[in-house]
């Protein structure tokens, strides 16, 4: 009776492990499988990605809460200290937005009244959507974040996504109750943008890290540090002019931007529904992987 | 019977634990944390916890769920599909091949074993994400996420210590 349970044992030992080495090499395979997956059907890939996004979601929602409301708590405590700072340079700057404040409603008006001469078409007024963050706000490889808002809230793909100081992003994917937001920080995100003084225009690169840098400017372009970024409305992807940035550095290494937005502060975020349908046109979805078509916004 | 049934199920329970906390710390890992500049070097939480459970009970983490972990963290965290299923496995492996090394040895050992593996594991990751987008990702980016994750091996790895004296004694 002792011996065959060894016996047994003798055999089934090296076979187990056998077995075990063919599963992880098999499971290594697949891995590289769905690397290659993720390459030849970006669109299926995506698809799953949203539908496991928009299960997760609820969780996610729940954790986010509460870590939200600690990370409030502790950043009313450092205000605290700063507070009579703040105060002074607060009524420095009220002072001076008073007086921009006169500026602005005389060009507005002059503003109105060029344009009804003129006959302008306006653009849609935008529709928006207020969303949480409720997961992720960039990481080594990949820069994006997810919102609680979906398909049920009208919610689309390719919509801008806004913050209080600029853009941040637009939405890559969507499901039913969540929708995942590329931004602009993100390595595939190339957004058509005009250097805000003198027109000239650029194509705003992403390459995961906390800047982006301007690429294909015409020659000759002149740029210098501080000028104001906002977008151009090329290819149909955002509307005119919303603020992106300024200009950090010009070397030549390329021309660096900081953005207005504060990814690690978003809480809330605004959908806007410019009604422009460049990026979600199908047929050029379909034609080039997803993350080439922020690169190659094509006009309709 | 109706004892032996619940015992069965107790045991269950406790089994699935290091399963449910690698799934937790996936989880976590992708919540925002509002803290700046934390995102971009977020660590991989999971990672910790792969490495933790591969040495002192790989029965209760088998393969095809270090695969299934992956494939959320990838999925969650919109990184390639397959690069974070990839660099678990290879932890997972690793750990599996020098099990011998890592029994008995001191905490201060294994925090060692970690920062030899996980260094490993992100150059992995860094050649794995360069590869797929076809261009050289930060460097900082992934030191920095290495240099944090070492940092809160030793927190995540006390945690599930405690776990394991009590809630995995008995197998």
């Amino acid at each position: 009776m002792e011996q065959r349970p060894s016996a047994l044992l003798r055999i089934a030992a090296p076979l187990k492990s056998l077995v075990q080495r063919f599963m992880y090499l098999g499971l290594i395979a697949a891995a590289f499988g769905l690397m290659l997956l993720g390459k030849v059907d970006a669109v299926l890939v995506d698809r799953v990605r949203a539908e496991v996004t928009d299960a997760f979601a609820p969780i996610l929602e729940a954790i986010s809460k509460p870590i939200a409301t600690v990370s409030k708590g502790v950043q009313n405590f450092q205000e605290l200290a700063v507070i009579r700072d703040e105060n002074a340079k607060l009524k420095q700057q009220n002072a001076r937005l008073i007086q921009w404040q006169t500026v602005a409603r005389k060009l507005q008006s002059e503003n109105a009244a060029l344009q009804q001469l003129l006959g302008v078409v306006h653009d849609k007024s935008a529709k928006y959507v207020s969303a949480r963050v409720i997961a992720g706000s960039g990481g080594a490889f990949s820069n994006m974040l997810i919102v609680n808002a979906g398909l049920n809230n009208g919610v689309h793909k390719g919509h801008a996504v806004v913050s209080d100081r600029g853009i941040i992003g637009r939405v890559s994917q969507v499901s039913n109750r969540s929708a995942r937001v590329l931004l602009l920080t993100d390595i595939n995100s190339r957004v058509p943008v005009l250097i805000e003084s003198n027109r000239t225009r650029a194509i705003m690169a992403g390459g995961n890290t906390s800047r982006t840098k301007l690429i294909h400017l015409p020659p000759g372009a002149r740029v210098t540090p501080s000028d104001r970024i906002v977008t151009s409305g090329h290819g149909g992807a955002f509307p005119p002019g919303l603020p992106v940035g300024v200009v950090a550095s010009v070397t030549d290494g390329g021309i660096n931007v900081q953005l207005f937005a504060d990814y690690s502060r978003l809480e809330y975020v605004r959908i806007a529904d410019f009604g422009l349908n460049g990026l979600v046109d199908m047929s050029v979805q379909r034609s080039s992987a997803k993350n080439k078509v922020g690169g190659k916004t094509r006009k309709k | 019977m109706n004892v032996a049934v619940w015992q069965k199920l107790d045991q269950m329970a406790r089994a699935i634990t290091p399963f449910g906390l690698s799934l937790f710390l996936v989880i976590l890992s992708v919540v925002p944390t509002h803290i700046p500049g934390y995102a971009q070097i977020a660590p991989i939480l999971a990672l910790v916890s792969i490495y933790h459970w591969a040495i002192y009970r790989p029965n209760l983490l088998p393969l095809f769920a270090v695969f299934l972990l992956g494939l959320l963290q990838d999925l969650l965290m919109g990184t390639p599909v397959g690069l974070y299923i990839l660099v678990f496995l290879t932890v997972y492996g690793i750990v599996l091949s020098q099990r011998r090394f890592f029994a008995g040895k001191s905490f201060t050992v294994c925090w060692f074993g970690f920062a030899v593996i996980s260094l490993v594991a992100s150059v992995e990751s860094w050649l794995l994400a360069s590869a797929w987008n076809l261009a050289l990702m930060d460097i900082n980016a992934v030191t920095f996420q290495y240099l944090l994750s070492l940092g809160i091996f030793p927190i995540v790895a006390w945690i599930f210590l405690r776990w394991q004296q009590a809630f995995l004694q008995q197998d």
